[in-house]
């Protein structure tokens, strides 16, 4: 009784929160009449539940292993964790109350690597507030030409270096094209940081461009 | 608007984040300011660079299909104990009566229990070796190669051989965890069959020798010279048996 009635609240809070979903696709009267022959259950254990949730997600895993690889820095952990991520969403499907989906997933690739490092105890120590700040050049012209010609292979290494945070915050910015809503949903952090890490992660990028490129480091 | 807010601001300013208000601040900033000018003109060569630049990763071609059947395979299992909760709820108390009765009949007096557990991790390790990347920790076919590889990693010796001239070419070695101890596991191929064969000392397991057949896959176990041996894989039992002659042939 006690199965049937959560069950229920399950079902309802389903059909409340995920209005586009397969089930709701049918009349409400003839949910109604579904609902009251059938033992509720059936709805958890959905055979289209895979095909939905592969449908969601799996347009999204390229920029969910382009971030786990930018994050882990190693192309086999970033598939390891793409894996793993994707078993977690799995998981936390029901959960799932639509919209974005690719911020959604890119959140659990994210939060994935994060403890993936962490169990390798490769987590770098998180950037405080105090991280020194680079003093700008004045003589700006060579250097933004100099910005401007970084070829892939410069830019890959600087951006391998960059402190985490920025890295991510870049790379989804940058690379992914996202927002800064979207980049502060993925990293879990406000908006005031997202655009605090990408202004210094910037900064720091353009140091270390130049300093591979031999140029003005300062 | 000062230098300060104007720099802090630079990112959002081209990643056309800021309100309007504060970008007609900053564009009147930018009218004369040189530093700022100059700091926006580093900022946009930056972003023109790593956009020309192929800076996105893409994954391998056959991760895409890693995903989707290690996805399916979790979904089959998660439906299949729901659908098992399910049932119980649903059925009259007397049929559930004798569905307990015959599930506990098989559970616990056609098998016993230690080797439904130690049947189920086996399937994980396999099933495990074969999702992610770590199918070996040795990618060899050279048992010398292999055989030390093992040393010092488990305490035991196990016998490692390559029989790819009997179709079933080693392919290297890895130590797992089977029943709360590292074992080894040895890796063939057979055709596009892969076989995992656990090896651990023949310790207080109570599984008797034979093949078992679970989710699918067939188990084939074996002890001898104090070792007690696993063979899993989704080729046949026949296979495995052949496999379990070439390591230990019958004349030895």
């Amino acid at each position: 009784m006690a199965v049937r009635a959560a069950a229920d609240a399950a079902l309802r809070f389903l059909r409340s929160t995920r209005p586009h979903d397969a089930h709701c696709a049918t009349p409400p009267a003839e949910r109604c009449g579904d609902i009251s022959r059938r033992p509720p259950l059936t709805a958890m254990p959905d055979p289209d539940s895979a095909r939905r949730f592969e449908a969601t997600v799996m347009p999204h895993l390229g920029a969910g292993y382009n971030l786990a690889r930018w994050l882990t820095r190693n192309e086999h952990d970033a598939q390891d964790v793409v894996q793993e991520a994707y078993l977690r969403a799995l998981r936390a499907f029901d959960g799932y109350r639509g919209g974005d989906a690719r911020a959604w997933m890119l959140s659990i690739v994210r939060n994935t690597c994060y403890t993936w490092m962490q169990r390798r105890g490769g987590l770098p120590a998180m950037l405080g507030d105090d991280v020194a700040e680079l003093p700008d050049s004045a003589d700006a012209g060579p250097e933004a030409h100099a910005l401007r010609r970084a070829d892939a292979h410069v830019l890959r290494g600087a951006l391998e270096d960059l402190p985490l945070e920025f890295r991510e915050a870049l790379v989804l910015r940058e690379l992914e094209g996202l927002s800064y809503k979207e980049i502060a949903d993925v990293a879990g952090v406000p908006l005031g940081t997202v655009m605090s890490r990408l202004s210094r992660g910037r900064k720091q990028l353009q140091h270390l461009v130049l300093a591979r490129m031999g140029g003005p480091t300062r | 608007m000062i230098c300060r807010d104007a720099q802090a601001m630079l990112s959002a300013y081209v990643d056309g984040e800021l309100d309007v208000p504060t970008c007609l601040q900053m564009e009147s900033h930018l009218a004369d300011c040189v530093a700022c000018n100059a700091a926006l003109e580093r900022v946009d060569g930056l972003r023109a660079s790593m956009r020309a630049a192929t800076l996105r990763y893409a994954p391998p071609a056959d991760l895409e299909w890693r995903v989707r059947s290690a996805v399916r395979r979790e979904s089959r299992g998660r439906a299949t104990v729901l659908q098992r909760v399910w049932r119980w709820s649903a059925m009259p108390a007397v049929a559930a009566a004798a569905a307990a009765l015959t599930w506990f009949s098989v559970v616990h007096v056609g098998r016993p229990g230690g080797e439904q557990r130690i049947a189920d991790e086996l399937v994980g390790a396999h099933v495990r070796s074969l999702m992610v990347d770590h199918l070996v920790d040795v990618p060899s076919s050279d048992q010398h190669t292999v055989r030390p590889w093992f040393n010092g990693k488990i305490d035991f010796a196990p016998p490692v051989g390559d029989y790819g001239a009997n179709g079933f070419p080693l392919i290297g070695g890895r130590v797992d965890y089977l029943a709360g101890r590292p074992v080894a596991a040895l890796v063939y191929r057979h055709q596009q069959h892969v076989i995992n064969v656990f090896i651990a000392p023949a310790g207080e397991d109570r599984w008797r020798d034979g093949a078992l057949n679970s989710n699918g896959y067939h188990l084939l176990h074996w002890s001898d010279g104090g070792l007690s041996y696993w063979a899993i894989s989704d080729a046949g039992a026949h296979e495995l048996q052949e496999l379990a002659d070439l390591l230990h042939p019958p004349h030895s």
